[in-house]
């Protein structure tokens, strides 16, 4: 165990002391440069972190004919444009800027570097040279929802909420139509936190929730805090962004991963190849950009149901939105035979009927 | 009545890291130095006792651990402040940001470990006890101990003769010096017991309320703890109410979204708060009373007349 955690810790060092070295050594048998920007550390073992899986996974894929680096805990707004102006400067060819708040600098510098690809995930501006990229991760929170609506007992569901914004709300919605498609009598209740990122907090919600009845916990925060907590009330869960199974063995039933290897792989490789184009990516799990993690501490029924869910979103044969969709007030937002459309998915600020909630405003 | 009981647990949870660092903190103000590097020690505690206890398996290692390393951030700041004479506030404010990065940067490999959260110390028999058995006898020993040493505190202050020359030492270091106090070693010594109560704290957040660790898990604990430290205007005793009402507070909020009682989540994430800044308008619209216990000297350093 010691001598695992001094290579886990030498290999940071490491890590640091070569990107160090590499601003320096540039055009060095001109290998493909990419950049990555990242909103969080690395260490938050939940967005970042997966963000940086992908990194890693293309330098694995690669090898020495890329040349990755990274620059963690850029703050949104200005410091993100010289950060990524930055980047730009010391000779990277596609950089990936990973959050929301990155996408007007983004736009900006890459106006100035027409020379050099952009990539900025979960937002919707484009350039000529730069392109969009997310994920659904809601097509995992419906599979999730159904597995919960046939594990729950109290039909209670407990959901820590981090801010009401529609990829959030998107979020609930489509894990309750998941749970109602097999089980109408669920109730969710939900605790927002306010914050991305507070482990303290998280874990006190959650506890809430539990003590107040529920026995499936599902988060939309980014700490391991929620699961822990259902793990040590004997309760179950589910994992977010990253496989948290190592702190709730007896309790995670699944968790929804951003899995963003294949897609840095092919856009890496697009550039080598000439064909890299400024498009518009939203993958699910087809593309597996959202990937179950396995399904455990259930039964085999459930488990078939589950993979079967899961196998029928990628086929396209479940749409999670599929309409008749009516919202809190009866208003019909989504006709039968219809799906919802991106831009409602995108824009989605309502909760839909039956979640006995109010949305915060 | 069912809900009670696992919500003064949670409660319980919740208070405890804000009264261990506070502790510190107040015994550290009292002396006549303030630290604004609570936040920071705090942070290196939590990685420190996570690291020594996931790479020994024994936690009482890592609480020691946690502490030394609290203390050793004390030090820095008391070596800079009190022999450099440095300005308090910013080496303070500086003590922070430096935690914030270090505790990541040694953190960086300990990220997603598990750790199975400290034992209570279930004490047999009286544990069964309904209600009062949970609530009262079947704790970690931290959560004791949090309460032991605010107790000891408001006993060393007021009953002891060191409690004395600290409070001396803290109100006018001069004088104390006159008298012949070593005021320069005083100080040195609250300010270690602040570092290690930080400590403390901060491992009781990587131990016990959320065993893992992840980069700024204080989440602002340290800066809570600060306030707290004038909102009680440096009594324990007030120390100890302060810290379980913040406490309650913050856990009372949840528990009222998840019943569905509809108040905006962002009003009550912001109560807390709120209730530190109207209790300090209410206690310093009495001059009096915050003069009677406010360390006269705090911030101030101290040149001893050659």
């Amino acid at each position: 165990m010691k001598s695992r955690i001094f290579k886990r810790t030498a290999a940071a060092l490491a890590t640091v002391g070569a990107m160090a070295l590499g601003m320096g050594a540039a055009q060095a048998d001109d290998p493909l440069k990419v950049g990555f920007v990242y909103v969080g550390p690395v260490g938050d073992f939940g967005y970042s972190y997966q963000h940086d899986q992908g990194r890693k996974a293309v330098d694995e894929k690669f090898g020495n004919k890329v040349k990755t680096t990274y620059v963690e805990n850029v703050a949104e707004g200005a410091d993100a444009e010289r950060v990524i102006r930055q980047l730009a400067q010391t000779g990277n060819d596609l950089i990936f800027t990973t959050s929301f708040g990155f996408m007007n600098p983004t736009i900006k510098v890459a106006k100035q570097f027409p020379d050099v690809k952009f990539e900025h995930a979960t937002g919707f501006k484009r350039a000529e040279n730069s392109a969009t990229y997310a994920a659904r991760f809601y097509e995992g929170r419906y599979v999730a929802g159904v597995i919960a609506g046939k594990m729950t007992k109290s039909n209670t569901i407990g959901y820590v909420g981090s801010f009401p914004i529609p990829e959030v709300v998107r979020g609930i919605n489509s894990f309750m139509l998941g749970a109602w498609s097999v089980n109408p009598d669920v109730k969710v209740k939900i605790v927002w936190v306010n914050s991305w990122y507070d482990p303290g907090k998280e874990g006190d919600a959650a506890k809430a929730l539990i003590d107040q009845g529920a026995d499936i916990m599902v988060q939309h925060t980014d700490s391991p805090a929620p699961l822990q907590v259902a793990e040590n009330r004997g309760v179950l869960g589910f994992g977010q962004a990253s496989d948290m199974i190592k702190f709730a063995p007896k309790a995670q039933l699944s968790a929804i991963v951003d899995r963003w290897d294949d897609y840095y792989i092919e856009r890496v490789q697009a550039v080598m190849d000439g064909t890299w184009k400024a498009d518009d990516t939203w993958g699910g799990i087809k593309a597996d950009m959202v990937h179950m993690a396995p399904f455990t501490n259930m039964p085999d029924d459930v488990k078939a149901l589950a993979e079967e869910t899961e196998a029928k979103i990628a086929s396209g044969e479940i749409h999670p939105f599929a309409g008749p969709i009516y919202d809190q007030a009866g208003e019909l937002r989504v006709k039968d035979g219809e799906n919802a459309d991106d831009g409602m998915l995108l824009g989605m600020d309502w909760y839909i009927k039956g979640i006995d909630a109010e949305l915060p405003k | 009545m069912d809900w009670i009981v696992p919500l003064i647990l949670t409660v319980i949870t919740a208070s405890t890291p804000l009264l261990l660092a506070a502790t510190g903190e107040l015994i550290t103000e009292k002396s006549g130095v303030l630290n604004l590097g609570v936040e920071g020690m705090m942070l290196v505690g939590a990685i420190s006792g996570f690291a020594v206890t996931v790479s020994s398996g024994s936690a009482i290692l890592g609480i020691l651990a946690a502490i030394v390393a609290g203390m050793l951030m004390s030090l820095i700041f008391a070596f800079l402040t009190l022999t450099l004479m440095a300005n308090q506030v910013a080496t303070g404010l500086a003590l922070t940001i430096f935690g914030v990065g270090f505790s990541a940067l040694v953190g960086s490999g300990f990220v997603g470990f598990p750790l199975d959260p400290l034992p209570s110390l279930s004490i047999p028999v009286i544990s069964t006890i309904p209600v009062i058995g949970p609530i009262l006898f079947s704790q970690d020993f931290l959560v004791y101990a949090s309460i032991a040493i605010v107790i000891a505190t408001g006993w060393f202050l007021t009953r002891t003769r060191a409690g004395l020359i600290l409070k001396a030492v803290g109100d006018s270091h001069d004088s104390a010096h006159a008298i012949g106090y070593r005021v320069i070693r005083i100080r040195y010594m609250a300010t270690l017991f602040g570092g290690a109560m930080s400590g403390l704290g901060g491992a009781y957040l990587s131990l016990s309320y959320t065993p893992m660790w992840a980069e700024n898990m204080t989440a602002g604990r340290g800066w809570i703890a600060l306030a707290l430290v004038v909102f009680a205007t440096w009594r324990p005793g007030r120390l100890l109410a302060g810290a379980y009402m913040f406490g309650c507070i913050s856990v009372l909020q949840l528990h009222a979204q998840s019943a569905g009682v509809n108040v905006p989540s962002q009003f009550m994430s912001m109560l807390p708060y709120l209730a530190t800044v109207i209790v300090l308008v209410i206690i310093s619209s009495d001059y009096t009373k915050i003069r009677l216990n406010a360390p006269a000297c705090i911030g101030k350093a101290f040149r001893p007349a050659q």
